[in-house]
């Protein structure tokens, strides 16, 4: 880790900050703009919902806030670090200390236990067969799956699936979770469920919550909503109230 | 990190346990039929070599006629006499002992059983120049030898054709027209290099059957045991010079006798089956190149199947060497496994066919941890370009991948 120096102590510094970030994809007359430009600060336990059409650009922003990604341009500094400096390597370092990601998807390994589906970020940070098998236990329990251990992603609902992947995100204990559509393969029950598992998360862990979503419902358990146009941030502020507490 | 590699590897080939027997499946045919032709081939010279050390070591064999093929062509040149082995044990140095030889196929009979065998006529040094062990009984002594008595020495398959379970020792057996003692039993030696019964042989003093069976004091064969400790074609070509000076044979005739040195005969003949052994070797050893090309194509189709597991591998952190060295491991772990199921094989098949096929059964550790390390770095060798393609994807376009 000594490559990535982190200057975790600097209070002034928020959690995130980019300035000026662009990305192109292609070249030439193929080129596309991406992101045209963006300037955001985000504090360390705050709950983002990143809103916009497709092709605004908020996938791009996800990637390269997940560090797994960098901008053509521009500075996106991480607890101080500038990952735009940092080697693939280096990124995936930084992505497996302080990061914990959540898909559309689920991505759970198939014919692989819940169990062995949650220790494996574990594994690539080295620890112990003991103290793996008792943080995913410990995880697991924490998004309400205890006595699911055995059971493989092919045995579990979506809802369960997506609570398995949660675990697998916070089981290193991430400063960022990212999710990328959390709740996309859901019916709006388990959606719901998932959402007050993430909020708890933030509230209890004071983990930073950074989601894409297009559901305005979703983006209402968040405390701030960055909506995306064309490549730029067209706004920013608190969620607007759901559609549906206005008829309740 | 080796470590987990190697669980990640496990877990990896436990979830696919019937294509990961598959893709092994070259790997196993390969290294087993290494082990298997290489083991049996072996075990082929060895009997070749033991059934040749067992007509006798350091030994020369003198017969009559030039060498023209197996046995040569006796029948226009003049026979030996007891004089030339006398003057050969007596003139040559290094010689250690000279048995003259005369053999004919004779009838033997005992009560109602009849046998048709070879009767050797011979010194008692024949024995131990042949390495003859007595199983029971004696072997005749000098007097019985100048006097040609009706003694005889007989071999496990006489024995068992003409006595059965009793005891021959003391019996009388009749050899062509004249009756005989029988005095001791041979020890069997088996099968002979050519497919033919050693133990199918009586021995009876060499006057006795130049008198009774022959009718003559022709000597058909020379058997001429050496030294340990001399060069044997020195005394090769010395016997040659003594016995071209007793034959008269001028400058310009060519040799009307041969001379045979047992030990190149083994060589000649172990030599001929270490080449077949080469060559099966070489054959099977390609089938184990087959079977990591199969390896290869298993593990980039895995590759393939498993970008999106690749992508988020790399995207919760997975560094690039650590998932090449998981792919690369997988190989490995998958190649050897396929050696080590090949080398169990192996060792089950040759242990079998060796007994089937009469020949000794030797373990050949040096080309079973060959094949075995090989199989692993087939592994390391195929496995090393989809690990790389698996390492250097690119984590958001892996995790799209449908």
């Amino acid at each position: 880790m000594n490559a990535v120096s982190v200057n975790g102590q600097n209070a002034a510094a928020p959690l995130i900050r980019m300035r000026g970030v662009t990305k192109i994809y292609g070249q030439g007359i193929a080129a596309f703009q991406a992101l045209r430009g963006v300037d955001v600060d985000i504090e360390a336990g705050s709950f983002v919902a990143i809103m916009g059409p497709s092709g605004s650009g908020k996938s791009t922003m996800m990637n390269i806030l997940g560090c797994m990604d960098t901008p053509t341009s521009g500075d996106y500094l991480f607890l101080g670090t500038h990952v735009e400096r940092l080697t693939r390597d280096q990124r995936a370092r930084l992505r497996r200390r302080y990061f914990g990601f959540v898909f559309q998807g689920f991505n759970l390994l198939a014919r692989t236990s819940a169990q062995e589906n949650v220790e494996l970020p574990l594994l690539y940070r080295g620890e112990g067969t003991a103290a793996r098998r008792a943080a995913a236990r410990e995880a697991l329990a924490s998004v309400g799956l205890a006595g699911w251990e055995h059971h493989s992603p092919a045995e579990l609902s979506g809802g369960q699936q997506q609570r398995v992947a949660i675990a697998r995100a916070i089981v290193t204990h991430p400063r960022v979770l990212l999710a990328d559509e959390p709740t996309g393969n859901l019916d709006t029950r388990r959606s719901y469920e998932i959402m007050e598992l993430m909020r708890a998360l933030n509230a209890e862990r004071g983990i930073t919550v950074l989601m894409v979503t297009h559901e305005q419902d979703m983006a209402a358990y968040a405390g701030r909503v960055v909506h995306f146009l064309d490549g730029r941030i067209d706004g920013d502020g608190a969620p607007q109230p759901p559609a549906r507490a206005e008829t309740v | 990190m080796w470590w987990n590699a190697l669980l990640l590897a496990l877990r990896e080939i436990r979830r696919n346990l019937l294509r990961s027997f598959l893709t092994i499946l070259g790997i196993v045919i390969g290294v087993s039929a290494v082990i298997t032709m290489v083991t049996l081939g072996r075990g082929a010279t060895q009997a070749v070599t033991d059934q040749i050390s067992s007509l006798g070591s350091n030994l020369l064999m003198v017969r009559p006629g030039q060498r023209l093929g197996p046995g040569g062509g006796g029948f226009g040149a003049p026979q030996f006499k007891v004089a030339d082995a006398e003057a050969i044990a007596s003139q040559i140095g290094g010689v250690r002992a000279v048995a003259p030889q005369v053999n004919s196929t004779v009838t033997v009979v005992y009560g109602a059983h009849n046998w048709s065998t070879s009767a050797t006529g011979s010194s008692a040094d024949y024995f131990t120049i042949s390495n003859w062990k007595i199983a029971s009984g004696r072997i005749f002594d000098a007097a019985e030898e100048r006097a040609g008595s009706a003694v005889c020495v007989i071999g496990a398959t006489v024995r068992r054709e003409l006595f059965g379970g009793t005891d021959p020792l003391g019996q009388g057996i009749r050899v062509k027209q004249f009756s005989c003692t029988v005095i001791g039993l041979l020890a069997a030696k088996g099968q002979g290099s050519m497919g033919n019964d050693q133990d199918d042989i009586v021995v009876l003093p060499l006057n006795t059957v130049q008198r009774r069976v022959t009718g003559n004091i022709n000597v058909r064969t020379l058997l001429v045991s050496m030294n340990d400790d001399v060069d044997s074609t020195q005394v090769q070509a010395a016997i040659t010079r003594l016995l071209r000076e007793r034959r008269k044979l001028s400058a310009a005739d060519d040799d009307n006798f041969n001379v045979l040195d047992t030990r190149q005969i083994a060589e000649t003949m172990s030599g001929t089956t270490r080449v077949m052994t080469t060559l099966l070797g070489a054959v099977a050893a390609v089938s184990l190149l087959v079977g990591g090309i199969g390896i290869m194509n298993i593990m980039l189709v895995s590759v393939t199947e498993r970008t999106r597991e690749i992508g988020l591998r790399l995207a919760i952190g997975a560094l690039e060497y650590e998932v090449l060295l998981q792919f690369l491991i997988e190989a490995v772990v998958l190649a050897s496994l396929g050696g080590l199921i090949g080398v169990v094989l192996a060792t089950a098949a040759s242990f079998v066919l060796a007994q089937v096929m009469g020949i000794p059964y030797l373990f050949q550790p040096g080309i079973t941890l060959l094949s075995f390390l090989f199989s692993a770095g087939i592994g390391v060798l195929f496995g090393y370009f989809p690990a790389r393609r698996a390492a250097r994807l690119d984590p958001i376009e892996a995790l799209r991948h449908e």
